[in-house]
């Protein structure tokens, strides 16, 4: 994904010449994108009916238990699909807690940092990495970076064994196929999705607040606390949010490395399951209920992502009141 | 071919879809030309045919399936048969939603969803394959297991290989102390179905996950991506087991344990065994049978079946004709493909009630 900031062309002087054939253009234009608004809403519309009436019958066989319960056992009938919202959000928190800091270190050095001659080839690179099939990240995470991983979470949990809190959280043994690799192929998976937003919103910092800054006798960090960040919050806040929808949305990296065990635990080097792994994961085989609860785990998500979208519209919100 | 239909469930399954896109990365191909000028000089006893069939569903029984495809394409090119792997449910979903000309399952369709169908449906069985208990233990190239102890060693009641249940089946074995690694399937799959239907039957008092096509595990079990998945993590981590299908678990090298069967004797996953297995088998009037935990002497206990689903009314004549000559030719020349790909063929009695099924499908005249 790029995002090209161009400056604006400015207004072709013939365009407004005639003002009755812009009228009847700028009707038919206002038709013409009022319709494709429409359409996003009548397929979104769509897509919730159809999903919810497949999944009724297990909504309707578990009721509540459905989004209350630990306990996912097709084989037994029940259906709990909580494990699974645990899974989707442990990793998409430990996702973008790596991934910001970097991602925003990133997009800074591209925008104030590095020499100009240098920064576009490192913000194509940047954006190559989003292109890179996410079954690519999957494959090389459960083949090479899992048994790597593993290794090393074994150093990591006898070294914090005797910290009260980090002993539950870092507990071993681990396969390497757990939900902190999952939120570890995730944040390199938000990285340039995060990176290249970011990057563009520091670019719309006007030089004028840089200079003044500077002229304050800033240092280059000062500069970028006093003017950049203030400036952009709002847009970096947007790109987190992007950000964390891919996290919460990906499906098969996610499936190869989480471990596919559908439990509640602290231990974040143990293994886990998330909403859109486990319905790819499961729906080939599943029939009946069992089929029902999968697309039910779909509405959830959807749900949940609507949520996600809301709260971030309104954080961004209040962050551009601030700004 | 007539374009497929869209409905709400189609929208419903592309919006799936998307998440599985990666997961069925066969993806089905393009079968535009029905191959209705025939071309080449290949001389059949049948008739020559022209339709193009489209199949999906089971997996497992899918290398099979590609090489009697590849066969029967020469006997005849006017026939493009495309099965695409979906797994079982899938299959049959897309059988009760007329999208397809016939599935492969490995399970029954259940009592309740028969009214879903669009018609009867037969079962036409076409093969079978052990399913083997693998194991790394270094340099044991002997172990024989029985069904209790599978059941321990899964729900890891059993934690280590010294345990005295599996030293008790092996004497004059020497076990290391290692600890036990289960691997098990992390994707749903006829075989953990098979594997876990074949616990519940030989291990009533013991196993109790119950059978489907994905189970309850305990917490610690490592979970792989497919059999190959499952026979990556046995290959790779000391003192682990897990079940892999035959084919596979040969592909990777991997050791597997005897298994002791209800006859009490310890039997090696084999092509050989598996027939052992069909040939003890109840046979049901529908075909259905169940060769898991099954008699006989030399039948090796877990053997997976699979059949293919077809409707017994079929409405197009040159697909009906194309479905039943397809079919013959799997359950007689394919039969002999079977055990180069470590699947094992019917055993004579079950091929020739088969092959009378197949009398069983009406073609419409016209």
């Amino acid at each position: 994904m790029t995002l090209t900031t161009r400056p604006p062309s400015p207004a072709r002087p013939g365009a407004l010449a005639s003002p009755g054939r812009a009228g009847l253009s700028d009707r038919s234009f206002r038709s013409l994108t009022l319709g494709c608004g429409l359409l996003v809403l009548v397929i979104l519309g769509l897509i919730t009916i159809s999903t919810t009436q497949e999944a009724w019958p297990a909504f309707t066989h578990d009721g509540l238990r459905f989004f209350t319960s630990d306990r996912w056992a097709p084989s037994a009938d029940a259906f709990g699909s909580l494990p699974f919202v645990y899974g989707t959000v442990v990793t998409a928190v430990i996702a973008l807690v790596i991934a910001v800091p970097i991602s925003v270190g990133m997009a800074l050095f591209l925008s104030d940092v590095a020499p100009r001659r240098l920064r576009r080839p490192v913000s194509s690179l940047v954006d190559l990495l989003a292109a890179v099939p996410s079954v690519v990240y999957g494959l090389w995470g459960v083949i090479v970076l899992a048994p790597w991983l593993a290794g090393i979470y074994g150093r990591v949990s006898d070294v914090t064994s005797p910290v009260p809190v980090l002993s539950n959280l870092f507990e071993g043994p681990s396969s390497g196929r757990s939900l902190f690799t999952a939120g570890l192929i995730l944040a390199l998976m938000v990285t340039p999705i995060i990176t290249s937003i970011s990057r563009e919103v520091f670019d719309t910092v006007p030089t004028t607040a840089k200079e003044a800054a500077y002229a304050l006798g800033s240092t280059r960090w000062e500069m970028i606390r006093a003017a950049v960040f203030p400036h952009s919050r709002a847009g970096v806040v947007g790109g987190v949010m992007l950000g964390l929808g891919r996290a919460m949305g990906e499906t098969i990296a996610a499936a190869l490395v989480i471990g596919s065990s559908p439990q509640i635990s602290a231990r974040l080097f143990g293994s886990g399951d998330s909403m859109a792994a486990v319905i790819a994961n499961e729906f080939g085989e599943a029939g009946g209920l069992h089929r029902a609860a999968l697309i039910g785990l779909g509405v959830e998500l959807f749900a949940i992502t609507i949520l996600v979208n809301l709260i971030a519209r309104h954080v961004v919100g209040r962050a551009g009141v601030r700004s | 071919m007539h374009p497929p239909k869209i409905r709400f469930t189609g929208l419903l399954a592309a919006l799936l879809a998307l998440a599985m896109v990666a997961v069925s990365c066969g993806g089905s191909d393009d079968d535009g030309g029905t191959g209705a000028t025939g071309g080449g000089g290949a001389q059949t006893t049948e008739a020559r045919l022209s339709a193009t069939l489209n199949a999906s569903g089971a997996t497992f029984p899918k290398p099979f399936y590609e090489v009697v495809i590849a066969g029967y394409q020469k006997e005849q090119p006017g026939v493009t048969v495309n099965y695409n792997g979906t797994g079982s449910g899938a299959g049959r979903q897309a059988l009760q939603d007329g999208v397809v000309d016939f599935a492969g399952s490995d399970g029954l369709v259940n009592a309740a969803d028969v009214a879903k169908y669009k018609g009867e449906l037969l079962y036409v069985p076409t093969v079978a394959a052990p399913i083997t208990v693998s194991y790394n233990l270094g340099d044991v190239r002997d172990l024989t297991l029985d069904a209790d102890t599978i059941a321990r060693i899964f729900q890891r009641q059993i934690r280590k290989w010294d345990d005295p249940a599996i030293a008790a089946l092996n004497s004059g074995v020497r076990l290391p102390s290692t600890d036990i690694t289960v691997a098990r399937r992390s994707d749903g799959s006829g075989t953990t179905e098979n594997f876990s239907k074949y616990l519940v039957a030989a291990a009533p008092d013991t196993w109790t996950l119950r059978s489907g096509s994905t189970v309850e595990w305990p917490g610690d079990t490592q979970a792989g991506n497919g059999n190959q998945g499952v026979a990556q993590i046995v290959k790779s981590t000391a003192g682990a087991i897990g079940y892999v299908d035959l084919s596979d678990a040969k592909a990777s090298g991997l050791q597997f344990a005897k298994v002791r069967n209800k006859a009490d004797r310890a039997v090696v996953p084999s092509v050989d065994g598996a027939t052992a297995a069909m040939a003890g088998a109840q046979v049901n009037a529908d075909l259905s049978y169940n060769p898991l935990n099954a008699d006989g002497a030399d039948a090796y206990p877990i053997t997976a079946p699979t059949w293919i689903l077809v409707y017994k009314n079929q409405t197009d004549k040159a697909k009906g004709e194309a479905i039943k000559s397809f079919l013959r030719y799997l359950l007689d020349d394919g039969q002999k493909l079977a055990e180069d790909v470590d699947y094992a063929p019917l055993p004579k009695s079950l091929q020739e009630k088969a092959v009378a099924q197949l009398n069983n499908i009406a073609v419409p005249v016209a």
